[in-house]
């Protein structure tokens, strides 16, 4: 549950290297195995990795900064994603993105001070037939409003 | 006393796990199935019944011992619900039905009888054989499956690849999650079948990150086709087929068939110039079957029941059913497949009971983000590839989001411009630009310039011929049947000033 910045194993960061150099393409499973380990993909694992793929550290930023998904630093204790799609937009997502961010006082990609919640814009979680949708530490939620996702992200 | 409580997410995120959990806790045997595709009943609970299994939803924790004790006031029998009844299931057969887990089950519902009768045929006999039955790529393009797969068939080359496109990033669709969280073992048959057709013996499914559940049923899925041998030597015959998954990072370019083939090797997922055909240079520069999750799910029902029958169904050269998916601000939303030639307004009116907030329907956007606003008028369309085509719309991957009167279309139609600027892959100038310069021009509209309407006109001609990929392409699409068919919000009635 900590979110200060432990210091990154280099021991660790190499194992998950090499767990996926057999791997047809080892580049994006690396990146999630760095960021489900740390919580972020640190820059103390970009000149290993662009060792072992033998990739200049540029193209490997250019990678890691092209998806939405990677962090270069980890999030809050809990991440809240809102779907901001055209189905949820239809059940009022718009407001419901409003609301949330004016309680909590942060803006999309915002952490809070105390870094307790991160929150981050989605497009499309899949729930569409049951918006507005959201994911709550990665546990899926249907017809959601602001106070009941504060609520849960209130410890 | 035995239950079936869904695992997929939508049933999840409405309180699924509670239930089954409430349901174990009370001794019940509990079925985690798939979802049958009635979102607005989930949970939606079953019960056998004198050999019926008779529904009971939505399901809460209060309701479990009304439900156990038969207190519970029932939907009666799950398959005679008219939304379920009316619908031609194919490739969702056994989706909501079965354990997904359950390699018995799938074979008890007809599951691997496909590959079976795939195995005593030629490669060229599998290829003609899909070709016949009319599967059209149904991630959206709608290009003959069989053809793309006789391609990489006559390829030359020492290794070649099944990729299985399951980066369902278009708002208003889950029919590739439903899928793969409630009959996985089809999807995996599909590619196998696919690997016998083209001679490829490797596959991936690149799955979005944003569907963790299915990518947890998908990942155990593969393991047990591999403990029984329908993955390695496949059923014990000569022929060898591994797959893997491999996660998205929320990049919704990488449902491009190019750009996902340069995310599957690690590289940005830039979308690369045609020629060559990734059915010749794909995955590592090898010849590449590119299929979208339905497409490959729906090989398994060919193969079992032929050709012949899954072409008697459909509408002209769109043939057999389409699993459409009602969202939005819709009464009875979910998934309904059937044969495709429905009108679109029996869809929203008729099948899903109009909009949930009980207004008027304004309009609904058919096919995702890149897909065009249909207002009522246009609700005769038939729902299959041309007659959309001809109506100046696109079926997609057939999501149909339906919004009430309070709608703000010149909100929606910024929108699309401002998604295609946050999602650009930046490859190519007239949607990376372009989408900024849109959002911009809206703006100007939004405050009461009139003149930047032609502006806007002459920017969507740009990127529509310029684009390299459907991103660009597409987004007039939005954006043009707003402006077209609600022009009265394009009129600069300004609004609160900045």
């Amino acid at each position: 549950m900590s979110t200060t910045a432990a210091p990154h194993d280099p021991a660790e960061i190499d194992a998950i290297i090499q767990s996926n150099m057999d791997l047809e393409g080892p580049l994006l499973p690396i990146l999630h195995g760095m960021q489900a380990a740390f919580g972020c993909v640190p820059d103390a694992a970009r000149a290993p990795i662009a060792d072992a793929l033998n990739i200049t550290e540029a193209e490997l930023h250019g990678v890691i900064s092209f998806y939405h998904d990677f962090r270069r630093e980890p999030a809050g204790r809990h991440v809240l994603k809102i779907c901001r799609a055209e189905a949820c937009q239809a059940v009022g997502a718009n407001a419901l993105g409003e609301d949330l961010l004016a309680i909590l006082g942060l803006d999309w990609h915002g952490t809070s001070a105390d870094g307790r919640v991160t929150v981050e814009p989605v497009y499309c979680l899949g729930l569409c037939a049951c918006g507005p949708a959201a994911m709550v530490d990665g546990q899926v939620r249907g017809r959601v409003t602001a106070e009941a996702l504060v609520a849960e992200v209130s410890a | 006393m035995k239950v079936w409580v869904p695992r997929d997410a939508a049933a999840k995120a409405l309180g699924a796990d509670a239930v089954a959990a409430a349901f174990e806790a009370a001794g019940a045997e509990v079925v985690r199935n798939g979802s049958r595709g009635m979102i607005w009943l989930e949970p939606l609970v079953e019960v056998e019944q004198g050999g019926v299994r008779v529904g009971y939803g939505p399901a809460t924790v209060e309701t479990v011992g009304a439900i156990m004790d038969g207190s519970a006031e029932s939907l009666g029998p799950v398959e005679d619900i008219p939304f379920y009844a009316r619908q031609n299931r194919l490739t969702f057969q056994r989706c909501g039905v079965v354990d997904p887990l359950s390699l018995a089950d799938y074979e008890a519902h007809g599951g691997l009888t496909g590959l079976r009768n795939a195995l005593e045929m030629s490669a060229e006999d599998i290829t003609a054989h899909v070709t016949d039955s009319g599967l059209r790529g149904r991630g959206g393009a709608g290009f003959p499956t069989g053809i793309k797969w006789n391609t990489v068939r006559q390829a030359e080359a020492d290794q070649k690849y099944i990729v299985c496109n399951a980066d369902e990033g278009d708002s208003g669709t889950f029919a590739d999650r439903m899928i793969m969280e409630g009959d996985p073992f089809c999807l995996i048959e599909g590619m196998v079948i696919a690997g016998l057709g083209v001679g490829a013996t490797k596959g991936y499914i690149y799955l979005r990150s944003e569907y963790p559940d299915a990518i947890e049923v998908m990942e155990r899925a593969i393991e047990i086709a591999r403990e029984n041998n329908i993955l390695g030597a496949v059923l014990h015959s000569e022929y060898e087929f591994d797959m893997e998954v491999r996660v998205g990072a929320g990049a919704y370019v990488c449902g491009e068939e190019t750009s996902l083939l340069n995310s599957l090797e690690g590289k940005r997922g830039v979308v690369r110039a045609k020629p060559p055909l990734p059915a010749l240079e794909g995955f590592l520069g090898r010849p590449t079957v590119v299929n979208n999750v339905i497409s490959l799910a729906t090989v398994p029902v060919i193969f079992e029941k032929g050709a012949a029958h899954y072409a008697s169904f459909g509408l002209g050269r769109s043939k057999g059913t389409m699993p459409i998916q009602i969202a939005g601000n819709v009464r009875h939303g979910g998934l309904f497949e059937t044969a495709f030639g429905m009108p679109l307004g029996e869809l929203v009116n008729d099948i899903a009971g109009g909009t949930a907030s009980g207004r008027p329907v304004k309009a609904v956007q058919v096919g995702g983000p890149l897909g065009a606003y249909f207002a009522p008028e246009k609700f005769d369309t038939p729902f299959a590839y041309e007659p959309f085509d001809g109506a100046g719309g696109l079926i997609g991957h057939a999501g149909v989001v339906v919004f009430d009167d309070s709608a703000d279309m010149l909100g929606m139609a910024r929108f699309a411009m401002e998604f295609c600027a946050i999602e650009s892959c930046g490859k190519c100038t007239p949607c990376r630009i372009g989408a900024v310069r849109g959002v911009e021009t809206l703006d100007r509209i939004r405050d009461g310039d009139g003149t930047a309407i032609p502006l806007l006109v002459d920017l969507c001609e740009t990127m529509k011929d310029g684009s390299l990929c459907a991103l660009g392409g597409f987004t007039p699409f939005p954006v043009m049947s707003a402006l077209e068919q609600f022009p009265e919000e394009f009129t600069g009635v300004r609004e609160a000033a900045e």
